[in-house]
């Protein structure tokens, strides 16, 4: 097992995730009007439906190309010696500072620390009835998983059929599907962390809510 | 200081407050000399030191109505947009109390409603004939506004509200009853979930345009779409004080400015637009869109007016009977009842007349009220054709109208049996002649050297006839010449790679061959393409767009659309063939200006439909792009709504088979109308069918929508239309739709 509180320090060092924004073709490069210290946002709206901000422009055969921002971040870089210039597929173009967020650190951190147990397929699923029992009267640390154990029932349309537990043995850290509703294939189940890391994981978390202050 | 006074008061203060809502803050002297003499005696009044209050406040009361005509005068177009939608407005309610006897409501109860802001009512009118008496029912429905303004959500109708509107307005048909329709509404509220606004309003016009029961609209704010949901009537009557307009002022202003991103237009554009949109009861009754217009008190009609509402209930009743009374077949009866009606003394309370009609009656009404629309806008549209031409068209359409009648409908008739009868003993035979040689066909089978077609399909070598490449289209889109790649808009989603333009325009047809998305491609396109080669005639091509209203500035616009497109107006009607099939065809361009509608392009469309059921060919509305109604053309542009859905509805009752082809974007009054009330609607992929645009919608709704919300998919599941078809396979797709769903006679049911 991993040290946890050393991932946080890491974080902590550098609190933020570099994106290199690269030509996806080839072609004749024009930037925007950016440069080095703008902040930029990405993608927004209830759906993203509004475009990220335009940082470059990219033309092959007469046909421009848009480079949009695909996160809010800090440019930190802006490859100005390319501009009007013809370059590859990969040329780095910008150098995106993003960042983290709160939750994006929370996830990090669970992440590393949990082990995802993932849906086999689309169905509805529910907990056999003693882990459901013992989740109802206490909380979800109260169940212990082990490999092969008989934890969660799978139904499709009435059709219910038993699902067993594999991975590393643990306590349940958070239950991640909804009583009554449909989860897609590869959608995590529930998280599972070894016992004595319970604690720790727990204060961590703790810890990310209330110290990381979220970039303005 | 008594009740009495203090009642008085307040209604004063409300009367001072509506003075200067309504001019918004114009007049200001006028105002503050009322304000000034209301506030002294108020003092006065308190400190008990007025002589005689009744007096004073008769004076003062007087001094409000001096005011109040004096300003009437000084009315502009916008001040009449603010009088219907002021809070103090009379609205269906009061005039359910005050103009009706007695009245049950139907449609729910408050906020216990399908749609609160759809109100529907069954009414009673009590009249006399000497001393008897006589109860008369009548179903009224119209929007409201007030009254529990927080849940009537501004009389803004939503689609289920417009089909309890049809719902209800079928239950008056089985009745036989009377339908009065209040409009109040500032328009449709536009979303898409099922009914769908446009379609909704699509199908209540084609039902209204045949609905077999005198109806009579009363227009008092008349917002496009959703006052022709319930607007189509035999009489329409319109408030002095009201609007009727294709759109609202703020919305003309800020397609005018060009407005996006919720931006709001300045009062003197907003201002402009309402001045020259004509959307006056004035200007309505002129241009023939209304028949009569109800006169108001000074500043507009308010609920304590109640010598308004007994002119009203004189009005509407006059209405329904010159309804009732123009169906009367004696020529002498019906001149002398209509003229004893139209006096204007006349107390209609005491001039009886049945409501009820008889089944050739009815049909006499409809065929009224079907003519009255078709007749209307034609001086809007400019009809270019020369004289001689006119009358040759005429005269030939005299003669072939009895030949095409003998034709179809004696001839055919009749041939029909005779191929049926022969179709029978053809089987017959058939049948016969398989059992005979039966025998003889086991021998041959057996025989070597008789290699199976299959087996030889299987084996044999396929050709390639890859020269035909890019030579499968008779017409390809100039943009082939333009050498340059294009980026497929899903290319984010689906990782389509760039297209060369010479490729994609050309052979590939505008079609994306990663995802399938289809770029607009020109309307020529499809009449080379789709039709068969030097099968398509056009007719009519001589009207033209205009500028009926004067619009400031539009002429030149329209001007630039005809030289741009090198035709006269947005809608191109022709005949052309499918394998040889005939039909008519009308075709809404998207390239004239946005494929908007106006009254030369609902002109045409009318004569096309006529056209069709005249010649017995399927129709085909192929809707290349339309943006909605022209709106610089004002009710010009929104008559078109009733009119070309009664020429549809005409054509399709006589047998027609009516077919709608939406390609890139389709939205507002067309779809929900002429094009919405089909049967049969189909898309071209990549299309986008709706009745407002996202950003109407959230200027409107205040909703932000997802995106892709009017992507023809969404349409075909929410049941607005029947399939979507490929760009490349619409021919094939129409013949088959055309057989199917035509038949082998095609046109005849």
């Amino acid at each position: 097992m991993f040290d946890i509180s050393k991932l946080l320090d890491a974080i902590k060092a550098s609190p933020y995730r570099e994106i290199v924004i690269a030509a996806p073709h080839t072609g004749r490069i024009t930037f925007a009007d950016i440069k080095q210290g703008d902040v930029v946002l990405g993608r927004q709206g209830q759906w993203k439906e509004k475009p990220g901000v335009l940082l470059a422009t990219l033309e092959r055969e007469h046909n421009p190309k848009p480079v949009r921002a695909p996160e809010k971040g800090e440019i930190s870089l802006v490859h100005k010696n390319l501009e009007g210039q013809y370059v590859e597929a990969g040329t780095p173009l910008v150098v995106l500072r993003h960042m983290l967020t709160r939750d994006e650190v929370q996830r990090i951190i669970l992440q590393k620390a949990l082990y995802l147990f993932r849906a086999p397929e689309r169905a509805k699923y529910y907990l056999t009835p003693e882990a459901d029992k013992k989740i109802r009267a206490a909380d979800t640390h109260s169940v212990t998983v082990r490999d092969g154990m008989e934890l969660f029932i799978m139904s499709r349309m009435k059709r219910e059929a038993p699902l067993n537990y594999a991975g590393p043995d643990g306590v349940i850290y958070e239950v991640y599907f909804k009583y009554n509703e449909n989860m897609d294939v590869g959608s995590p189940l529930i998280g599972v962390c070894p016992k004595d890391h319970l604690q720790l994981v727990q204060e961590m978390i703790m810890r990310v809510q209330t110290e990381w202050t979220e970039p303005s | 200081m008594d009740n009495n006074i203090e009642k008085r008061l307040q209604s004063l203060r409300d009367r001072l407050t509506y003075l200067g809502d309504i001019f918004a803050g114009r007049h200001r002297n006028n105002t503050a000399m009322l304000e000034e003499k209301l506030a002294a005696f108020d003092a006065n009044a308190h400190a008990g030191s007025c002589e005689d209050p009744y007096a004073e406040l008769a004076t003062i009361e007087d001094m409000f109505a001096y005011v109040e005509r004096r300003l009437e005068s000084a009315i502009t177009p916008m001040d009449r947009v603010r009088i219907v939608r002021h809070p103090q407005r009379v609205c269906l309610r009061d005039i359910l109390e005050n103009v009706y006897d007695n009245f049950t409501e139907v449609g729910g109860q408050d906020e216990h409603s399908l749609d609160p802001s759809m109100l529907i009512a069954r009414a009673v009118i009590t009249r006399r004939r000497g001393k008897k008496i006589y109860m008369q029912s009548v179903m009224v429905i119209g929007q409201e506004k007030g009254h529990g303004a927080e849940f009537r959500n501004g009389g803004s109708v939503k689609p289920w509200g417009n089909a309890k509107a049809l719902q209800f307005m079928k239950v008056a048909e089985t009745e036989g009853i009377p339908v009065h329709t209040y409009i109040f509404t500032p328009g449709s509220y536009p979303v898409e979930d099922y009914p769908g606004a446009a379609q909704q309003i699509a199908r209540n016009l084609y039902q209204m345009a045949g609905l077999r029961v005198p109806v009579v609209a009363v227009i008092s704010e008349g917002g496009s779409g959703g006052a022709e949901a319930i607007g189509l009537a035999d009489r329409r009557l319109m408030l002095s004080h009201g609007y009727y307009s294709v759109i609202s002022p703020e919305g003309a202003a800020a397609i005018e400015g060009r407005l996006k991103n919720g931006e709001r237009a300045t009062p003197e554009l907003i201002e402009h637009c309402a001045a020259n949109l004509k959307i006056m009861a004035r200007d309505n009754l002129k241009f023939g869109y209304i028949d009569r217009i109800v006169q108001e008190p000074p500043l507009g009609a308010r609920p304590w007016h109640f010598n308004f509402f007994r002119s009203l209930r004189q009005e509407i009743i006059r209405a329904t009977d010159e309804v009732i009374i123009s169906t009367r077949k004696t020529p002498v009866l019906r001149g002398l009842a209509l003229a004893r009606h139209r006096k204007p003394e006349a107390d209609l309370d005491d001039l009886h007349i049945r409501w009820g009609l008889t089944k050739a009656a009815k049909a006499r009404m409809l065929h009224h009220r079907q003519e009255k629309f078709l007749r209307l806008s034609r001086q809007a549209a400019r009809d270019r054709r020369p004289f001689v031409k006119k009358s040759a068209v005429a005269f030939l359409d005299w003669i072939s109208t009895p030949w095409l009648s003998f034709k179809y409908d004696f001839y055919h008739k009749h041939q029909r049996q005779i191929s049926t009868l022969m179709e029978e003993i053809n089987n017959e035979f058939e049948m016969f002649k398989k059992r005979l040689l039966a025998p003889l066909r086991k021998l041959t089978s057996n025989l070597p050297g008789r290699m199976d077609n299959k087996a030889k399909e299987l084996t044999a070598l396929s050709l390639w006839q890859g020269d035909s490449r890019g030579r499968q289209w008779n017409y390809i889109s100039p943009r082939y010449k333009i050498d340059r790649t294009l980026t497929c808009p899903n290319s984010e989603s689906y990782g389509c790679l760039d297209l060369w333009g010479p490729d994609l325009f050309a052979e590939f047809a505008g079609v994306c061959t990663h995802c399938g998305y289809h770029f607009p491609m020109e309307p020529e396109w499809y009449v080379k393409n789709v039709f068969d080669p030097r099968s398509v005639f056009e007719f009519n091509s001589e009207i033209e767009a205009g500028n009926p209203l004067d619009f400031p500035g539009f002429s030149e616009r329209i001007a630039q659309a005809k030289a741009k497109t090198g035709t006269k107006s947005g809608c191109v009607t022709f005949e052309a063939r499918i394998d040889n099939i005939k039909m008519v065809v009308a075709m809404l361009m998207g390239t004239f200006r946005g494929g908007s509608v106006g009254a030369a392009e609902g002109y045409k469309f009318v004569e096309a439909a006529t056209r069709a059921a005249k010649k017995r060919y399927p129709f085909l509305a192929y809707v290349h792009g339309t943006a909605g109604i022209r709106i610089q053309e004002g009710t010009h542009g929104v008559i078109q709504m009733p009119r070309c859905t009664v020429a549809v509805r005409r054509y399709i009752e006589t047998g027609g088979l009516y077919m709608v082809l939406y390609d890139t974007n389709s939205f507002a009054g067309p779809v929900a109308s002429f094009l919405g009330c089909s049967p049969y609607q189909f898309a071209v992929r990549s299309s986008n069918i709706g009745f407002a645009g996202p950003g109407v919608i959230k200027e409107t709704t205040g909703m932000d929508i997802p995106p892709k919300y009017h992507r023809s998919y969404r349409a075909l599941s929410r049941g607005h239309i029947q399939a979507i078809w490929d760009r490349r396979q619409i021919k094939a797709n129409l013949k088959q739709a055309l057989l199917t769903i035509g038949g082998r006679n095609l046109y005849y049911r």
